[in-house]
């Protein structure tokens, strides 16, 4: 394999300012990614997952250390580093066609004939099986089928990374296996490198080569690293009783509930008994 | 099986005697219902008009509208006749001396016919419609402009919310002055007074689409703009694709309102200023005096009214055909 890394994030710390002085949100974040590998941030909600992914996509800054892509470094967000939001991001003025069109004209400007750009739109809205509704706006279709054309518009950017910030999380649970599998299907295909972003622990270990924990914040960094050595094509009906799936699976819940166990404060006196039973070994506590 | 039968048609008769039932409903509430309401309001306008005396005679009912309102057409098609019958005679004429001689001196002169109520109405509309045009053309891009920009706002802001509840009428006589002040010429396109209203409208109608649109543009999903920025869309593809198309529903709400407000302040300004309109027409019969003025006043009021209505569902036709966003066309 290819040793040098081809997206390297590299002593990354943030800060953002408020009201009671800076808020340190990430310290010291080290990853090295290679070409074409799938990479999931796992961690509890308020860790700073989005933050790494938003530094990567250039939209935040980091205040110290920093991110390379290719050896140069990141300094603003770009199409060669595609982001599948959350909540899709679909211009809801414009059709399915028109929201992959806008992408696709801003990055092959002047390198695709028209013919080829109609070519490569309805490529890759047919990668995520939305062909059938070319001419639909975004409200006229479901909450699945608008994070496929989100997917499509990114793909479409022909990205070095693909950063998906939970790209699943807003969808029932049959809607996201359905998804999965094509996501799936796509990175055989195309081998992108992608780094995304989750809360679930199925979907980080069906999906990803590496697995990157995250501990809580503030000050949050990179906790531990699992490497997936599951065979592809994956079929998450088989693995359920696959002994080495399970065993990824349990490493990851005990990584998530057990070493870096978020305290929820149910009621006052309750958060003062965990906190002094919380690990010592965990830099800070948050009571949410 | 007899008795299914019959179970089967009641139903089909209930579910019929339902759509009946729906079907007259509907109808009670989109024909009938109105027209109750005006019913009732005419009575109790005829009852009420008849208990007060003025100098001029009675307040005028609904009766007396209706024949003024006639007699106002009437006057109207009278005076086209004249006019006609004016331009004939004057073509005529010089015909004829043209004939005599090919050299005459020939003179061709504009019928002076006093302008009509519906003449009026035209001036109106044609003032208040430049007013309104030219408010959006300034009020829609820099609306823009505070809205992409925060410093741009704080720097406004204060200047536009003392300015916006400034009523026409302080405004009408230092328009008036710059206006004669600055717009000589010898032949000039527009009428003076024409330029007055429209300015006057302008000032006073900028400000909902001024202020709708900035909160717009300003609201625009952080979400929307993480895309451009992933995309690297340049300011004036960032305006055109993603900000413009996602403030048209506010945009439109606001002008709206401008179109409202521009036709209360036009018929305010003509009135004071004296300019040729629907408000000259109803301070000249004020003036006037005869039995039939109030019945004329009102029936003024009646059309600009109806005009007011109509420009505003015209505003919501062309924001239906023009916004992506149906749901804010409601109301």
């Amino acid at each position: 394999m290819n040793s040098k890394a081809h997206l390297e994030i590299s002593g990354v710390s943030i800060e953002f300012p408020t009201p009671n002085g800076p808020f340190q949100a990430l310290d010291n974040v080290n990853l090295k990614i290679k070409k074409g590998e799938f990479i999931s941030l796992i961690g509890h909600s308020g860790c700073g997952k989005s933050t790494v992914l938003n530094i990567v996509a250039g939209l935040y800054q980091a205040t110290k250390g920093g991110v390379l892509l290719d050896s140069k470094v990141v300094t603003e967000p770009g199409p060669e580093r595609a982001v599948v939001f959350q909540n899709h991001s679909l211009l809801p003025w414009l059709t399915t066609y028109q929201n992959v069109e806008l992408a696709v004209k801003q990055v092959f400007k002047g390198k695709k004939s028209k013919a080829e750009m109609k070519e490569w739109i309805e490529h890759n809205l047919s990668l995520v099986h939305m062909s059938h509704a070319l001419d639909k706006r975004p409200d006229e279709i479901s909450g699945g089928m608008k994070q496929r054309v989100g997917i499509a518009r990114a793909l479409a950017m022909e990205p070095s990374v693909l950063l998906m910030d939970e790209p699943f999380g807003a969808l029932d649970a049959l809607t996201r296996a359905h998804l999965q599998d094509s996501l799936m299907e796509i990175q055989a295909t195309l081998g992108n490198t992608v780094i995304m972003i989750t809360h679930d622990v199925d979907e980080a270990v069906l999906l990803s080569d590496r697995i990157v924990m995250m501990t809580n914040g503030p000050s949050a960094t990179v906790g531990e690293v699992l490497d997936i050595e599951l065979e592809r094509p994956r079929d998450r009906i088989a693995l359920a009783d696959h002994e080495k799936y399970n065993s990824y699976r349990q490493q990851v819940l005990s990584f998530l509930y057990e070493k870096q166990k978020k305290v929820e404060p149910i009621n006052p006196a309750q958060t003062n008994l965990s906190k002094v039973a919380s690990k010592a070994d965990e830099p800070k506590q948050v009571s949410a | 099986m007899s008795t299914s039968k019959l179970t089967l048609q009641t139903d089909k008769s209930a579910s019929m005697l339902q759509n009946l039932d729906e079907k007259f409903n509907n109808f009670l509430r989109i024909v009938a219902l109105p027209i109750i309401g005006l019913v009732i309001f005419m009575l109790i306008w005829n009852i009420g008009a008849k208990q007060v005396d003025t100098s001029l005679g009675k307040f005028p009912g609904p009766v007396e509208v209706l024949q003024q309102s006639q007699n106002l057409i009437s006057e109207h098609l009278e005076e086209r006749a004249r006019a006609t019958a004016f331009y004939e005679r004057q073509e005529e004429r010089n015909a004829k001396r043209l004939a005599k001689d090919p050299n005459a001196p020939v003179k061709w002169r504009e019928y002076n016919g006093r302008p009509t109520f519906i003449d009026q109405i035209g001036t109106s509309l044609i003032t208040v419609l430049a007013g309104f045009i030219l408010a959006t053309l300034i009020a829609v891009p820099l609306g823009i402009c505070i809205g992409l920009s925060s410093s741009l706002n704080s720097a406004l802001n204060p200047i536009i919310q003392i300015f916006k509840p400034v009523s026409p009428l302080a405004w009408l006589p230092l328009v008036t002055m710059v206006v004669s002040a600055v717009y000589v010429s010898e032949d000039p396109m527009f009428a003076k007074s024409f330029i007055t209203s429209l300015i006057t409208v302008s000032l006073c109608c900028l400000w909902p689409t001024l202020l709708n649109t900035s909160v717009g543009v300003s609201s625009i999903s952080s979400d929307l703009q993480n895309v451009s920025q992933v995309l690297r869309l340049n300011w004036l593809t960032h305006v055109l694709k993603i900000v413009l198309p996602s403030s048209v529903p506010m945009i439109f709400t606001g002008m709206r309102l401008s179109l409202g407000i521009a036709w209360m302040v036009l018929i305010a300004a003509e009135m004071l200023a004296q300019n040729p309109g629907l408000g000259k027409f109803v301070w000249d019969e004020f003036q006037n005096g005869s039995s039939n003025s109030l019945g004329r006043i009102m029936v003024a009021v009646v059309v600009i009214g109806l005009i007011g209505f109509c420009l505003d569902r015209m505003m919501l036709m062309l924001q239906r055909w023009l916004s992506w966003d149906k749901t804010s066309v409601a109301r």
